[in-house]
């Protein structure tokens, strides 16, 4: 038996005051040890696990032929569920499981349960070794004439620099412009498809709206009425992410300020639906105080107010949409937003 | 005599076989024996890894059927709320798989719940390797590999849960988009070459697609390799204990008893995930509905791992500034792009900064006790109390509604707690910590109080003392108390004037500050003597117990072997002790 006290003559830290030979606790021996009916038990145990896990992957398979896959249980605590996912997550899981639980318990009760000692071995290489490494690196150094031919090196430098450059290149047309290349993003982003006499209707039935149909206090999302046509060419919702609007109605002797003069029809006022923030879109609207909140990060914007900001992280109002009805009384755009929607970006103010 | 099996010699066989062709043996011989050390806390990492090998197995199922596109159909499955709704392909197709595809719903939710737990293991285990420095020398390089994978852990969280394209991912997709848009100069580009244009666009999910399934999991792939293998050559740390040493490494061999227990812990793992994905609902995208960009569901919450930068954004004042006609968003900038990007280089970086103030260079094998890196264990509490008061941040709404307050009030309460409650919390750990090391003193001098009174012969009473086990003072006795570097001097004795004062004065001061505060272990023959005297105590309170055993317990030097190279089977280390 080797002496345990010498722990700290090949140690390569300090000898520590107070630090005392120690010794292992006693192994105490289980009782699969000492009595082989135990053992057998446990041998049993374990096994039954495994058949259990077998007979699991059975039950597995009949549940996947058998049970409907639109039936559907109530269990508590979970709730509704499918029943056939229920039973296929039940005996699938619950097989794996066991197989699992049948190799820990053979490990722990059968298999030997004493801890034994490996030493380390120190990480940093022999210094021959290292040596030979250097040895090596110089001859190639030499054979090569790396360091004699300088035209090569840099050269070479040089080549391997750029070798990168037309693979980033190529990315360059992960977009590109529609109109043949005239649009910078930034020109993209700062309009929508709101124009002067575009009607506004609802944005899910795609109705026209009268000012008689919005009552004091509603609120009603709505999209240009050209949206659904302009979708379908485009194959994309693009359109709609930036021309979405809400429209709200309020006595207009609350309204105490707007963005524009007379941008509102008969306290009907049109806002951006997309926040300035990070451009969630907006539809939490408290009549009482005329304030729009953010699902996202609760930004505030007072509509009555220019739809300034009154809490939150958004720094910008929300932008106004000026309008009016046409002849036939219908709500119209009188114009395009006077600046982008949405989240700000670098060159939104140029 | 042990018999062979027929299954045996082909398996001795085929081993030869290969063997001739890789040496293979070689491998076999060094690392079927190799010793790993237990304990609870090791399964973390395990915990993460079989996670991730439950994500492959399951993404790769659900790529069977899911259809990366965002092109719009009608969806005619038998989901019948939905019927007849215009939706992208990728949606409809997690319809399917959900409601349409035998064991698909199953496979979607363990994928879903083995993300969650993978990330959420990575955490904890990171914490563990932080708590118990088991990131120092020679580990620096496995801590940062670390790091980079809970990032692509992240990464691969947020590309899966947008792929979907259900109203809930879309809305996390917005906000990326109004993320990037906000990076200066190079933003606007970025988002649009990132979306294929404006947003939402058509291009995003199979994009997404192409990065969640191949490029992310390769690369994580690829780091747990490596992260496995250093493991592998440097072997693993283990906590202090009786006949464990910085040069040792005390626990079960690989064969059978660690392979026994890893790989059931695999199955069990999986099994669990199993069970979780089969009976609890997660991501329900047929409730929130397809994703359209001017629709958002009240209330809607990212998965919990991006909960943080949520809560940053919240809770960031709204400053934005205009520098010569350009925006600058701040409001954006540093909740979400800087204040991550400084706490994951901070993260990546702390070993080595640790390293440099404290001076050590040695290697370290035996993992600290929290309590014994008083000043680590703070930091590391301030960190956690920061990310969680970031993360109580992200449900300010929920909150707001459970307990009926105002989100302004709450929002107001986080903005001024995230810069008063951490570095409260590490003044408050640093105590605890200096607290139980006093304790540990305590017991070193004058052994375990058993609370039992006694009263001795001439009418005293004292409260019995026992004798520490041999484990409790292994595991004490493991602290080293460190001095902090010296304050460097202003001139050498030559009067030549020190050019690196100002650097090795703040490193002294960093040293202070880092070892300063320490309850410094009793020296070898204070222990000695007070154990001894608390052996008196005992024995005086013998009639009453019997210290008998006690005393056996401390003559015991039988248990651990000590023996270079190949451990000693269990077989011959059970016989030896017999005789
Ligand atoms: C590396 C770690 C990974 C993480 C953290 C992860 C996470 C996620 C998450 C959270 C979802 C959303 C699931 C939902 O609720 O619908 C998802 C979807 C998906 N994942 Fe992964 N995933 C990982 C790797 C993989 C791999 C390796 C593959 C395939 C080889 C894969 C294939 C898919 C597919 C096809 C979907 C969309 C199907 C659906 O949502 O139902 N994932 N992933
Ligand atoms: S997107 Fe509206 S507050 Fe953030």
């Amino acid at each position: 038996m080797t002496d345990l006290t010498t722990h700290g003559a090949h140690g390569s830290e300090p000898t520590r005051p107070g630090h005392l030979p120690v010794a292992d606790v006693p192994h105490v021996l289980r009782v699969a040890d000492t009595d082989p009916k135990a053992a057998k038990r446990v041998e049993r145990q374990v096994s039954s696990m495994f058949l259990l896990s077998i007979l699991l992957v059975v039950a597995f398979v009949v549940a996947y032929i058998g049970i409907d896959k639109s039936t559907v249980v109530y269990i508590p605590v979970f709730g509704e569920v499918g029943a056939s996912t229920i039973a296929l997550g039940l005996t699938f899981g619950a097989s794996v499981l066991l197989i699992g639980a049948g190799a820990i318990q053979w490990a722990k009760k059968l298999m030997p349960d004493v801890e034994v000692v490996q030493m380390r071995h120190e990480l940093v290489s022999p210094a021959d070794e290292t040596a030979e490494a250097a040895a090596n690196y110089e001859r190639g150094k030499e054979e090569s004439g790396f360091a004699r031919y300088k035209m090569i090196r840099r050269t070479m430098i040089g080549a391997m620099a750029l070798f990168p450059i037309p693979l980033v290149i190529m990315l360059r047309d992960l977009w590109s412009s529609p109109v043949s290349g005239t649009l910078s993003p930034a020109e993209i982003l700062s309009t929508t498809i709101w124009k002067k006499g575009e009607r506004i209707v609802t944005d899910a039935t795609y109705l026209p709206v009268r000012p008689e149909d919005l009552p004091v206090g509603g609120l009603v999302s709505a999209v240009p009425a050209s949206l659904q046509e302009v979708q379908h060419l485009e194959g994309n919702l693009n359109a709609r992410g930036k021309a979405a609007i809400i429209l709200v109605r309020m006595d207009p002797d609350e309204i105490v300020s707007q963005q524009g003069d007379g941008w509102d029809y008969q306290g009907i006022l049109a806002y951006s639906k997309i926040c300035t923030h990070v451009g969630c879109p907006i539809a939490l609207y408290e009549q009482r105080t005329h304030h729009l909140l953010c699902p996202c990060h609760q930004s505030t914007f007072d509509l009555a107010n220019s739809g300034n900001v009154v809490f939150g992280p958004a720094a910008r109002n929300m932008p106004q949409l000026p309008i009016g009805v046409d002849s036939e009384g219908y709500l119209i755009a009188m114009d395009d937003f006077s600046e982008p929607i949405g989240p700000s970006f670098w060159e939104r103010s140029k | 005599m042990t018999t062979t099996s027929p299954v045996e010699k082909a398996g001795a066989s085929t081993a030869t076989y290969v063997d001739q062709r890789l040496g293979s043996n070689k491998f076999l011989s060094r690392n079927l024996g190799k010793v790993f050390p237990d304990h609870w806390s090791f399964m973390l990492g395990e915990i993460a890894l079989y996670s991730f090998i439950v994500v492959l197995l399951t993404g790769v199922y659900l790529t069977l059927f899911f259809k990366p596109s965002m092109v719009e159909v009608v969806y005619n499955g038998s989901y019948v709320p939905l019927k007849g709704i215009e939706m992208s392909e990728a949606y409809a197709s997690t319809l399917n798989i959900s409601f349409d595809v035998r064991g698909g719903m199953l496979i979607r939710q363990m994928h879903h719940w083995a993300a969650l737990i993978f990330v959420a293991s990575m955490s904890v285990h990171m914490f563990r390797v932080f708590f118990t420095g088991a990131f120092r020398k020679p580990r620096e390089f496995n801590w940062i590999i670390g790091v980079v994978l809970v990032t692509l852990g992240l990464g691969a969280g947020f590309t899966g849960y947008s792929l979907p394209d259900d109203l809930l991912s879309g809305t996390g997709l917005q906000i990326i988009r109004g993320i990037v848009q906000s990076i200066p100069v190079i933003g606007t580009w970025g988002a649009f070459l990132l979306f294929g244009g404006e947003f939402p666009g058509t291009d995003i999910i199979p994009r997404l697609y192409s990065l969640h399934i191949l490029v992310i999991p390769g690369l994580i792939l690829a780091m747990v390799t490596l992260h496995l293998m250093m493991v592998f050559t440097q072997k693993h740390t283990q906590f202090p204990g009786p006949g464990r040493t910085n040069d040792n490494v005390v626990g079960y061999p690989l064969m059978p008893v660690y392979m026994a227990k890893a790989g059931g812990f695999f199955f069990i793992v999986f099994g669990i995930i199993a069970l979780i994905g089969g009976l609890v609902t997660i991501n329900p995208i047929w409730i929130f509905g397809p994703f359209t960009p001017d629709q958002v569901s009240a209330g809607s919450q990212p998965d919990w791992y991006i909960g943080f930068l949520e809560g940053a954004l919240r809770m960031m004042p709204n400053w934005e500034t205009n520098l010569a006609g350009f925006t600058l968003s701040w409001n954006i900038l540093i909740p979400a792009v800087i204040m991550p990007g400084i706490l994951f280089t901070a993260l990546g970086a702390y070993p080595f900064i640790e390293a440099w103030v404290t001076g050590d260079k040695r290697e370290h094998h035996l993992l600290d006790r929290p309590r014994n890196a008083p000043t680590r264990t703070g930091l590391g509490v301030m960190s956690i109390s920061f990310y969680l008061l970031l993360f109580v941040g992200g449900g300010n709404d929920i909150i707001a509604d459970a307990f009926d307050l105002s989100i302004n009030g709450i929002t107001w309460f986080l903005r001024i707690a995230l810069f008063v409650i951490p570095p409260l919390m590490f003044v408050f750990t640093r105590r605890i910590c200096l607290g139980l090391q006093r304790r540990d003193r305590d017991k070193l001098l004058h052994g375990y109080e058993t609370g039992r009174v006694l009263r001795l012969p001439h009418g005293e009473f004292i409260e019995a003392h026992e004798p520490l086990s041999i484990k409790d003072m292994a595991v004490i006795t493991s602290k080293t108390d460190i001095a902090p570097l010296p304050v460097p001097p202003k001139a050498d004795i030559d009067g030549v004037k020190n050019k690196q004062f100002r650097k090795q004065n703040l490193r002294s001061k960093l040293s202070h500050f880092f070892y300063g505060e320490n309850i410094p272990l009793p020296s070898a023959a204070e222990i000695e003597a007070g154990q001894a005297h608390v052996a008196h105590d005992a024995a005086l309170e013998a009639p009453l117990a019997s210290y008998e055993d006690a005393d056996e317990l401390r003559q015991f030097h039988g248990g651990v072997l000590h023996h270079p190279g190949m451990p000693e089977t269990n077989a011959e280390q059970l016989a030896d002790r017999k005789e």
